[in-house]
């Protein structure tokens, strides 16, 4: 018991924020969306009728969907644009951090900021698509963010723009990692450079594509400043995601109860992507009883 | 790092060049203009100009009187340089409620920013350092626990704070939000610092230990000088990520402590008045400027800090 007491007494604030906040707080939430809670938390228990209320609600069955949209669109372009810029870069290119900066700088903005870009530079009235009209294209029309239908991929657009550079560093340094015998041996072997690439460079990289899966899935599932700055969750509800369902239901509507179930309902699909992920990776870590050389 | 570089080219020929050849000699001279390169170069330069266009938008626009916007198109170089709408954004733009401007807003993020990031990283940076050489019974489930918490949807979390923070009287209130930013940092930058001292030698803690140095002393005395550049990874992460927080900050700070992030979205998205898209633009630089020069500073360091809760450890 007193052995390590330091360490121990240092130790206290983390081992709080995991029991009390990790933990407790998500068990209370969890609790308390079965409850009829409004503006404050009550407990008087209904049930799933939470749950039922939120499979039935359109606005809730449109923020399914344009997360999945905004998810799909994210992990395939990000990915495949990550990395395509990566071996790029990869070239034994001039100026690499130059075009590396480049590439990175909107990593370091916030999404407001982001949102709010995007939103002046798909303006209906002068934005890009008066910009292509004035060229000559009268007929020409961009007008995505006043579009039921496409606003979301406006959400998208941004949102690539600025979390594709991230993909693109943590590519890069996956394919430094790679052993500079594998290109002396495909090189021999005469192997095209892309087919060494896909045929073995991206499955030697596996590790690295499951964490950065991970961490774009982690961020899909949160997704919420870029929607308020840029969308607004407009126009009407076209744009709503889960993340802000909850936040209008919690704060604004004072329906407790509903933001609550709504919550648990992100919390159980991001357990579902994290649980498999976790498994593997420290399960395999485990059997192989930690190499000496990592 | 350089050697690495030097693959997936065509063949170079520097490998033949032991060969005693009689005649043109050395490797082949490279070609600016092969095809290999345009295809790389102009794929690269395509690349940047998308990822440079909505700051250059941004910057153009500042700089423009309103008529001139309405006039012209959003990429057009300002024909008339104005300051006018920095100083707008600054001093007295309207956020629907009240019209300060956006200083408030950077003054409370400041003294959000501050506090949080000090706490925050002497907390985690302690955790790290007894995660790795004070380990007891149930530490590596705690950190487990920890880093599965960074994967918890804030959505989950942020009421049952609430209630935390109201009971405590620290709801709408500067030190509530810090506490927020001080919890919601602490997985991260936990296993930031405990990844990085479990690559110090253990027998300098051992060495340490045998001349009778404690936990506090060897923490001061031998970790903390061999480890700043870790403590600035950590303070960019901090930095760039509580600068640029909405969540938190829109919750827990209260109307009279919105950060800046907070302030510009009221700021561009109230639907009051006339819109002013320069004023606008300067804003949204204005809050993007702290971050921006962070980054431009610290590069490499950067990356090392996104990298370093994305990599494994």
């Amino acid at each position: 018991m007193f052995r390590n007491l330091h360490s121990k007494i240092a130790a206290l604030p983390m081992i709080a924020t995991a029991l009390f906040i990790f933990v407790g707080c998500s068990l209370w939430s969890v609790f308390y969306s079965f409850t009829s809670s409004r503006s404050l938390p009550v407990e008087k228990f209904v049930g799933f009728d939470q749950y039922i209320r939120l499979f039935k609600s359109s606005r809730w069955a449109i923020s399914i969907e344009n997360v999945a949209i905004y998810g799909v669109c994210s992990l395939v372009f990000s990915l495949s644009v990550g990395f395509l810029l990566a071996v790029f870069l990869d070239q034994k290119i001039r100026f690499e951090n130059t075009f590396r900066t480049i590439f990175l700088y909107p990593f370091a903005l916030s999404f407001i900021v982001t949102g709010l870009v995007w939103q002046w530079i798909l303006n209906q009235n002068f934005g890009i698509q008066k910009v292509i009209q004035d060229l000559g294209f009268e007929g020409f029309e961009l007008n995505i963010l006043s579009n039921r239908d496409y606003a979301i991929y406006a959400i998208v657009v941004a949102g690539l723009w600025q979390g594709t550079g991230l993909v693109m560093a943590l590519m890069l340094a996956g394919l430094r990692g790679i052993d500079e015998d594998i290109w002396k041996a495909a090189r021999v072997d005469g192997i095209p450079a892309w087919r060494t690439y896909l045929f073995i460079v991206i499955p030697m990289m596996r590790p690295v594509f499951v964490t950065t899966l991970v961490l774009i899935a982690a961020g899909i599932v949160k997704v919420y400043d870029l929607v308020v700055a840029l969308t607004g969750g407009g126009p009407g509800v076209s744009s709503e995601v889960p993340a802000k369902y909850v936040y209008d239901y919690m704060f604004g509507r004072g329906s407790l109860g509903q933001g609550l179930a709504a919550s648990t309902v992100m919390l159980t699909t991001v357990l579902i992507i994290l649980i498999p992920w976790g498994y593997m990776e420290f399960g395999e870590r485990r059997e192989k009883k930690k190499p000496a050389s990592e | 790092m350089k050697d690495v570089k030097k693959r997936s080219l065509p063949v170079n020929s520097a490998s033949t060049s032991s060969i005693d050849f009689t005649g043109p000699n050395g490797p082949k001279p490279k070609r600016v203009f092969s095809t290999r390169n345009i295809v790389v170069y102009g794929f690269l330069i395509l690349a940047a100009m998308y990822y440079l266009l909505p700051l250059y938008v941004m910057v153009v626009t500042s700089l423009k009187g309103m008529p001139e916007i309405r006039m012209g198109n959003i990429f057009s170089p300002p024909m008339e340089i104005t300051f006018e709408p920095w100083v707008k954004a600054w001093d007295s733009a309207c956020t629907g409620l009240y019209c300060e401007g956006l200083k408030v807003g950077f003054w409370n993020s400041v003294q959000i920013l501050i506090p949080s990031t000090v706490i925050s990283i002497v907390i985690a940076s302690v955790n790290g350092y007894a995660l790795s050489f004070w380990r007891f019974k149930g530490s590596e489930i705690f950190f487990t626990i920890l880093l599965f918490g960074a994967f918890i949807p804030y959505q989950v979390l942020i009421y049952p704070l609430v209630i935390i923070l109201r009971e405590t009287g620290l709801f709408s209130s500067l030190a509530g939000v810090t506490l927020v930013h001080v919890i919601f940092g602490m997985p991260i930058l936990t296993l930031l610092f405990r990844n990085y001292f479990a690559s110090v030698p253990v027998e300098l803690f051992k060495a340490a230990r045998v001349d009778g140095a404690g936990f506090w002393r060897i923490f001061g005395q031998i970790m903390l000088p061999m480890s700043l550049p870790i403590f600035i990874v950590a303070i960019i992460i901090q930095i760039t990520g509580i600068w640029n927080d909405f969540l938190f900050g829109v919750i827990y700070a209260g109307t009279k402590n919105f950060p800046m992030t907070v302030q510009l979205n009221n700021i561009v998205n109230s639907t009051q008045g006339v819109k002013e898209y320069n004023v606008n633009m300067a804003a949204t630089l204005l809050t993007a400027a702290l971050p921006l020069f962070v980054y431009f500073v610290s590069g490499k360091l950067f990356v090392r800090g996104i990298a370093a809760g994305a990599v494994k450890g």
